[in-house]
C-alpha cells in the first residue's frame, strides 16, 4: 500500500474518533450544566480543556459560557478538534483513499459528512446543537459499522483501526486528567454529591455506566472509575484496551510486511506496563503525572507508527 | 434558435421518429414526465451521495458540483456507429504518425503541407521527444474525439489527446441508467459501455516497457483531490485495481521510478498520468514544479517506464493544428478523412482575419491554447460591446484565435422543469490505442447545453450528461 494512503487511513481513524468525542464532551458539557453547582461554566470551561484546544479557547478570550464553548467545539473551522474540522478532515482523507475504502463505507462516510455540514450550516439554538452532537455519534456509529462489516482485514483496516485506538487512548487519558486535575471546583470534596454526579456524567458520555454497575455492584466511586478506565481492558474506552487493540494490528501488519519495527516494541511495552499496574500503584505514584506520561507515549507511539510505514 | 433548424436526434428535420428512437418513444408513452423527473432526482442524490462530483475552478460557492444528469438516453444506431468508428480509428491512427514523424523524420514538414512554426514553435511542442521513442511506438494512448452533428452529418469538433476525461461519467450514468429503468435495456439490444475497462487494462499490459511487458505494475498519477476530475481518477484507479498516486508517492532512482509504500519502495512501470507535461518533471519541464517527479523523463528515456499519453502529443489536438487534420489523414493513409472537420478560419491568414472579423457576429472564435468553453465568443449570442471587446483581443495576437462557422448542433429530447424538450448536444468518443489496435469504445459521452438554445455543452459552463447508446444491431 502507498504510504501516503496508509497515513490518510490512519487519520481517517483519528479524525473519526476525534469527531465523536467532541460531541461526547459536549454531551458531558450539557449534563454538567444540569448539576447543580456553584460555577454553571465549570463543565464547559473543562471540555475545552479536555478536548486538548483550551489554549486555543483561552487566545479567543470570549468568557467560558454555553454558547462562546459549544460555538468553538462543534462550528469553530479554527479549531482543529472541532466538529466541523473533524467531520471535513475525515471526509477529505476518505476522498483521498476511496479506493482502499469499500462502497458502503465511503457512502456512509459521504453521506454523514452531507448531513453533518447542512446542519452546521443552519445550528442557531442550543436545541440544534444538541441533536447535532447526537447525530454526530449516530453518523460515527454508521461509518464503523459500514468498515466493521465490510472491509476486508487487511492494511486498510487495520491503519484506520489503529487510528481510532491512538486518538481514543489519548482522549480517555485527558478527559480522566481533566475530571482529576481541575473540574471539581473548590471546597468540593472529592467523594462529594457533586463529584459524585460529574463522575456519572463522563462516565454516562462515554457509555461506560452499565459496564461500570456490571463489575463493580456498587456507587461509584473514583478509584474504581479509574481502574475501569485505565486497566479494565475489557472496556472499549479503556487504555488496556487501547493498547492491546493497537498492538493486535500492529502485529497483523508486521506478519503482513515480513519485518517489526519501533512502533511494534513501543505498543507491547505500553501494554505491559498497564497490565502491571493496579490502581494503587497509579494512586501513589500521582494520577496527574501517570496520564501525562500516558499521553506523551501514545503521542510517541503515534510518530512511531509513521517512522514505521513512512508517511 | 432552437427547433426550426436544428436536427433532432429523436425527430429528424420533421416529425417522424428517427428508427433508432421507436423504442424509446414507445416506453416514453407508458411514464409520466413526473415519474421521470423523480428517477432524475433519485440518480442525481446517488451520484451526491456515491460523491461524483467535480469542482469549478473560481467557484467559491459550493466548491462541489454534480454534473446534471438527464434520464433520457441518446441513441446511435449501430450502421451510425459503425461509420463513426472507422472514421475515427482513421483519424486517430493517422494522428499517431503524425507524432511519430514530428518528433523523428519530419516529412509532413518537408512536404510543405503545415507551416513549420506552427509545430515546431509550438508550445505543446516537447523537443526531448526527439530523442526518446515511446515503448510500442504509442504516443496518445487515450483519447478523446468531440463531435457534433448538423442536418443528419456528424462533425469533429476537437480532437483530445492530452489524456482526456469523462469516461467516469460514461460508465456511471450506463450504471445509473440500469438501475433506474432496468425494462428499458431489456426491451433495447445495447452495446456495453464495461468494455473500455478492459480495453485499458489490455492497452496498458501492451505498451509496458520490454522487461515487464504481460505483468506490468500502473498507476494513476494525480494533481489530487482538489483537481477537477480526481473523482474520475480515483474511479479508475479503482476499476484497475492499481494506485492512485501524487508526485510526492513517487520518485527516480537508477534511472527507475518507484512508489513509497509501507513496505518500502516498488518498482512501477507505466504511470498513466492525469497531470500536464508540464507539471511531469522539474528537471526537464518546469523548475518550479511541485507536482513533478525529478528524473521521470530520463527514466521514460531509458526505457524503464511507459507514460501515457506521451509527452508533447499536446501539438496533435491544438486548435491550430486542428484544421490541417483532413490533410494529415490524406498524408499519413492515403485516404480522404471518413470524418469531417468542422469549416476553420485560421486568423493567423490574412484573408481568414478579415473574414473574421467582418463576420464575427455569425461566428464561434476559439482561442487556440484554451479548452473547456473557456475564452470563446458565441457571435450570434453575443452583445455589440463583447464582439468589440474580443475583436480587439483577436487583432491584438491573431495567431492566437480561430473562427468557425456557428453549427446548428443537434437537438436531443430532455427533461427540464419536468417537461421534455430538445436541447442541443455533443458526443465525445473515447478511444484506446494500445501498440497493435485501436478501439473505440461504443458509446462515449453525451454532454447537453441545459439552457434553452444554448451550445456551450462544457460541464464547467452548466452542461448536463446523458447516458449514450450504440445500440447492437
Amino acid at each position: 500500500m502507498l504510504s501516503r494512503n496508509a497515513s490518510s487511513l490512519f487519520w481517517l481513524g483519528r479524525h473519526v474518533e476525534r469527531l465523536d468525542f467532541t460531541a461526547r464532551l459536549m454531551d458531558a458539557a450539557f449534563r454538567f450544566e444540569a448539576l447543580p453547582s456553584p460555577d454553571k461554566n465549570a463543565g464547559w470551561k473543562s471540555a475545552a480543556q479536555a478536548s486538548g484546544t483550551g489554549e486555543l479557547f483561552a487566545a479567543k478570550n470570549v468568557p467560558p459560557n454555553r454558547a462562546a464553548v459549544t460555538d468553538f467545539l462543534a462550528l469553530d473551522p479554527d479549531n482543529p478538534s472541532s466538529i466541523r474540522s473533524c467531520v471535513t478532515k475525515a471526509r477529505n482523507d476518505a476522498r483521498v483513499v476511496r479506493a482502499a475504502l469499500t462502497r458502503e463505507a465511503f457512502e456512509s462516510l459521504n453521506e454523514g459528512y452531507i448531513e453533518l455540514a447542512g446542519r452546521i450550516r443552519e445550528v442557531d439554538r442550543p436545541l440544534d446543537m444538541v441533536s447535532l452532537v447526537e447525530r454526530v455519534k449516530q453518523e460515527v456509529r454508521n461509518f464503523e459499522g459500514a468498515v466493521w462489516r465490510t472491509l476486508a482485514r487487511s492494511e486498510n483496516f487495520w491503519f484506520i483501526r489503529l487510528g481510532n485506538v491512538i486518538e481514543r487512548a489519548d482522549n480517555t487519558a485527558r478527559l480522566m486528567d481533566v475530571k482529576y486535575h481541575t473540574l471539581l471546583p473548590e471546597g468540593e470534596g472529592v467523594g462529594g454529591a457533586l463529584d459524585q454526579a460529574q463522575w456519572t456524567a463522563i462516565l454516562r458520555s462515554v457509555s461506560a455506566v452499565t459496564a461500570y454497575r456490571h463489575i463493580y455492584r456498587q456507587n461509584l466511586k473514583p478509584w474504581l472509575i479509574a481502574e475501569l478506565l485505565i486497566l479494565k481492558d475489557d472496556l472499549p474506552r479503556s487504555l488496556s484496551h487501547c493498547m492491546d487493540v493497537a498492538d493486535e494490528y500492529l502485529q497483523d501488519l508486521s506478519v503482513a510486511h515480513g519485518r517489526v519495527g519501533p512502533a511494534d516494541r513501543r505498543a507491547k511495552r505500553m501494554k505491559n506496563q498497564l497490565r502491571g499496574l493496579t490502581v494503587d500503584d497509579i494512586y501513589k505514584n500521582g494520577m496527574h503525572q501517570f496520564l501525562q506520561q500516558f499521553i506523551t507515549d501514545n503521542n510517541q507511539l503515534n510518530r512511531d507508527i509513521s517512522e514505521q510505514f513512512s508517511f | 434558435m432552437t427547433g426550426t433548424n436544428s436536427f433532432s436526434e429523436m425527430y429528424g428535420a420533421g416529425s417522424d421518429v428517427r428508427a433508432p428512437y421507436k423504442g424509446l418513444e414507445t416506453w416514453l408513452e407508458t411514464v409520466s414526465v413526473d415519474e421521470l423527473a423523480k428517477r432524475h432526482g433519485a440518480a442525481e442524490l446517488a451520484f451526491r451521495k456515491l460523491g461524483i462530483t467535480f469542482a469549478v475552478y473560481g467557484d467559491n460557492e459550493g466548491d462541489e458540483k454534480i454534473i446534471p444528469f438527464d434520464v433520457l438516453p441518446r441513441i446511435v444506431a449501430a450502421e451510425e456507429f459503425d461509420a463513426l468508428e472507422a472514421g475515427i480509428v482513421q483519424r486517430i491512427d493517422a494522428l499517431q504518425m503524425f507524432l511519430a514523424d514530428i518528433y523523428g523524420p519530419r516529412e509532413i514538414l518537408k512536404a510543405g503541407l503545415i507551416p513549420e512554426e506552427l509545430v515546431l514553435s509550438n508550445p505543446q511542442f516537447q523537443p526531448i521527444m526527439t530523442q526518446i521513442k515511446p515503448p510500442g511506438g504509442v504516443y496518445s494512448h487515450i483519447s478523446g474525439i468531440d463531435m457534433v452533428r448538423t442536418a443528419d452529418e456528424f462533425y469533429v469538433l476537437e480532437d483530445n489527446l492530452r489524456t482526456p476525461s469523462g469516461v467516469a461519467y460514461m460508465l456511471e450514468n450506463r450504471e445509473a441508467m440500469l438501475r433506474l429503468f432496468p425494462m428499458l435495456f431489456q426491451e433495447h439490444s445495447i452495446r456495453p459501455v464495461e468494455s473500455y475497462i478492459d480495453y485499458l487494462q489490455d492497452m496498458i499490459r501492451a505498451v509496458a516497457p520490454e522487461a515487464t511487458r504481460g505483468d506490468p505494475t500502473g498507476v494513476i498519477l494525480t494533481p489530487g483531490p482538489l483537481n477537477s476530475a480526481y473523482y474520475e481518477h480515483s474511479f479508475l484507479a479503482d476499476r484497475l485495481g492499481i494506485e492512485l498516486v501524487e508526485g510526492s508517492d513517487l520518485f527516480v532512482e537508477d534511472r527507475c521510478v518507484y512508489m513509497r509504500t509501507t513496505k518500502g519502495p516498488e518498482r512501477v512501470d507505466v504511470v498513466y498520468r492525469r497531470i500536464d507535461d508540464d507539471y511531469l518533471d522539474p528537471l526537464a519541464f518546469r523548475p518550479d514544479s511541485i507536482l513533478g517527479i525529478a528524473g521521470m523523463m530520463d527514466a521514460y528515456e531509458a526505457g524503464n517506464v511507459t507514460i501515457i499519453n506521451a509527452p508533447g502529443t499536446g501539438v496533435a489536438d491544438d486548435k491550430a493544428i486542428y484544421s490541417y487534420v483532413p490533410e494529415i489523414v490524406k498524408f499519413y493513409s492515403g485516404s480522404d478523412a471518413a470524418l469531417k472537420n468542422v469549416e476553420t478560419y485560421r486568423c493567423r491568414e490574412d484573408d481568414a482575419l478579415k473574414y473574421t472579423l467582418d463576420n464575427l457576429a455569425e461566428l464561434v472564435v476559439k482561442r487556440v491554447d484554451a479548452s473547456g468553453g473557456y475564452g470563446m465568443l458565441i457571435g450570434p449570442a453575443a452583445t455589440e460591446a463583447e464582439i468589440e471587446e474580443f475583436a480587439l483581443r483577436i487583432k491584438d495576437d491573431p495567431d492566437g484565435y480561430i473562427a468557425q462557422p456557428t453549427l446548428a448542433l443537434s437537438t436531443c429530447p430532455t427533461v427540464v422543469n419536468d417537461s421534455i424538450v430538445e436541447r442541443h448536444v455533443d458526443l465525445r468518443a473515447f478511444v484506446v490505442s494500445g501498440a497493435e489496435e485501436t478501439k473505440v469504445v461504443p458509446g462515449g459521452l453525451t454532454r447537453v447545453a441545459l439552457k434553452e438554445g444554448s451550445l456551450v455543452v462544457n460541464s464547467s459552463q452548466g452542461g448536463g450528461t446523458k447516458d449514450s447508446w450504440v445500440l447492437a444491431s
